[in-house]
């Protein structure tokens, strides 16, 4: 079932400046759907198209069933309380404790104060801070108060939360611990996670579908594993492997090869494998791995040696160890 | 030479005696009971004038800033429309502003004059000028906070009421002791048409009757008073700011 869908977005700002150019996608209840792209391709603005912050030019927009894009002010207001959403400046009240951050919502859905606390203690706890009840904002560090703006979003119970960026300004080791939060609230709660972001890393940790936006439009997506491997557009493969790994001045002579690894060869020593395989070297242009769970993700660029019996030998020990690989150009990262 | 120091001398005393003279029980005895009352009066008129001054002033600059383009409650029109109004009555001289309106005082409290005569044309001086510091106040709240509230599905009112007002309370109370200040100082304006008080005291002892020592008692108290208003005020939104921990 869908839980978000979205059909022909369009949005142009007053200035003329087109944010969203008919952008379609649906998102399924329970999973979670990352939204990527760079600075200025519309994300941000596609993510607040969802709860209607934004008021699409044109197009529908159906949460959870109900037809946002057709809903009074008040009507409209009632249903953004089942979607909730988390920002990368965190967006707390600065003057309130973190347990009446939580209280927030309920306060505003009529709840008394005293009747919110009770509520939103369970929340403050569930996210790791029952010792932070009466810390105000400025005394949490990023990720604290991330985690506080997380059971703000919880506490009344939504069907879907929006991220907005929400580990863009934290440290790496902070945002593996949001990543993580959401995940397991995603499959204890059953909640939908939307998460907009620049970050591959994130999309790849967390999410099982992602969308990729460039210049206004949707212009790939899939399940991440598939775009990951196979990215099929130039904004794809930027995103997938930044820009400048590979300089206008490099000199590629042997065919360029992206290989990818997603989990299941963590224990052996790869390329290393494919230089003894062949017996002649490899030059590695770009290299991002990490060892999540004792298995290896991530990704390297490599250039094969320019004779084809050689590289063939390489290809063939990568088909074996189920590593996956793609042909590139190297013009992509120029 | 000799003379030249003697001159000098006798011209400092001269200078000095006011100081000097403030500090005789005769002084004190003459003038006292008229300096507490005047300094009363100040205080009475500055209070007064300055809750109905809020009165009007809170919600016009609450009003001036939600109907901005960009806005809780944008509203072109209705925000232009305030603006002006606001800006017209920054731009009257408060001392013009009082005697044009005289009649209307008359009309609203029963008397052109006095205490009672004064607050009316304070209270419609300082509104615009409350407005302009509260808009100012409502527009150093976190925008991301306020969209936050909106994502939750919060009404325009309650933004208003939960977000705008407590978030800015420390702000909102400093714009408080400038504008209680920027009103004690237009008592002594209004003092100068009879409203009483210290300005009242100033003008008509100090200046009319020429005894300096008035003057620079008066002074003194107003001093005193703009002291003490500002060190309450900024110790409140500083201990109240939980932004500072």
């Amino acid at each position: 079932m869908s839980m978000i869908e979205l059909e022909h977005l369009t949005k142009t700002f007053a200035g003329g400046v087109t944010a969203l150019d008919d952008v379609t996608l649906s998102v399924e209840a329970g999973e979670i759907f990352g939204i990527i792209g760079l600075s200025g391709a519309g994300k941000s603005t596609l993510v607040r198209c969802i709860n209607l912050l934004e008021q699409p030019t044109s197009g529908v927009v159906r949460v959870n069933g109900a037809e946002l894009t057709g809903l009074s002010q008040k009507e409209l207001r009632k249903v953004r309380q089942s979607i909730g959403m988390i920002f990368q400046g965190f967006n707390l009240l600065f003057q309130r404790t973190a347990l009446d951050n939580v209280c927030f919502p309920l306060e505003l859905a009529g709840m008394s104060r005293s009747e919110a606390r009770q509520k939103a203690r369970p929340f403050l706890k569930l996210v790791g801070l029952e010792d932070k009840e009466w810390a105000y904002p400025v005394q949490l560090s990023g990720g604290q108060k991330q985690r506080v703006a997380i059971a703000r979003t919880l506490v009344t119970d939504p069907k879907v939360i929006l991220c907005d960026e929400a580990t863009s300004a934290l440290d790496p080791t902070t945002t593996q611990s949001i990543l993580a939060l959401l995940k397991e609230l995603n499959e204890t709660l059953g909640v939908t996670v939307v998460v907009i972001t620049h970050e591959m890393t994130v999309v790849e940790q967390i999410c099982d579908r992602v969308a990729i936006i460039s210049d206004s439009h949707i212009v790939e997506q899939g399940a991440v594993a598939d775009v990951f491997h196979h990215p099929q557009t130039p904004a794809a493969r930027q995103l997938i492997t930044p820009r400048g790994a590979i300089s206008e001045k490099s000199k590629i002579h042997g065919p360029l090869y992206r290989i990818t690894f997603d989990g299941n060869t963590s224990d052996q020593p790869i390329v290393s494998g494919m230089v003894l395989a062949s017996g002649a070297p490899v030059n590695i242009w770009y290299a991002d791995t990490k060892d999540i769970d004792g298995n290896a993700h991530g990704q390297m660029l490599l250039e094969l040696p320019q004779n084809p019996q050689q590289a063939e030998k390489m290809l063939a020990f990568l088909k074996e160890h189920h590593v996956t690989y793609e042909r590139e150009e190297a013009a992509y990262y120029g | 030479m000799a003379d030249f120091f003697n001159n000098l001398l006798t011209g400092l005393l001269n200078a000095l005696s006011p100081v000097i003279e403030i500090f005789t029980v005769e002084f004190w005895h003459q003038y006292g009971p008229l300096l507490a009352q005047g300094a009363i009066d100040t205080l009475i008129m500055t209070i007064i004038s300055t809750v109905f001054a809020y009165l009007l002033g809170l919600p016009l600059g609450i009003l001036l800033s939600v109907t901005q383009p960009h806005g809780i409650l944008p509203r072109r029109g209705l925000n232009r429309v305030l603006g002006w109004i606001v800006n017209v009555g920054r731009s009257l001289p408060f001392i013009i502003l009082m005697v044009a309106i005289m009649d209307f005082t008359k009309l609203i409290v029963g008397t052109k004059i006095g205490i009672r005569g004064a607050i009316v044309p304070l209270v419609i001086s300082a509104a615009p000028f409350i407005a302009r510091m509260v808009e100012t106040s409502l527009a150093e709240v976190d925008a991301g906070v306020v969209e936050a509230a909106q994502a939750m599905g919060a009404s325009p009112f309650q933004i208003i009421w939960k977000v705008y007002l407590p978030e800015a309370r420390p702000s909102l109370l400093l714009g408080g002791s400038i504008s209680i200040i920027t009103i004690l100082a237009y008592t002594a304006i209004a003092g100068a048409v009879g409203a009483g008080g210290l300005g009242d005291l100033a003008i008509r002892y100090g200046y009319q009757r020429r005894i300096p020592s008035m003057l620079l008692v008066t002074v003194i108290l107003i001093i005193l008073l703009v002291q003490g208003i500002q060190t309450v005020f900024s110790f409140l939104s500083a201990r109240i700011d939980k932004r500072l921990k």
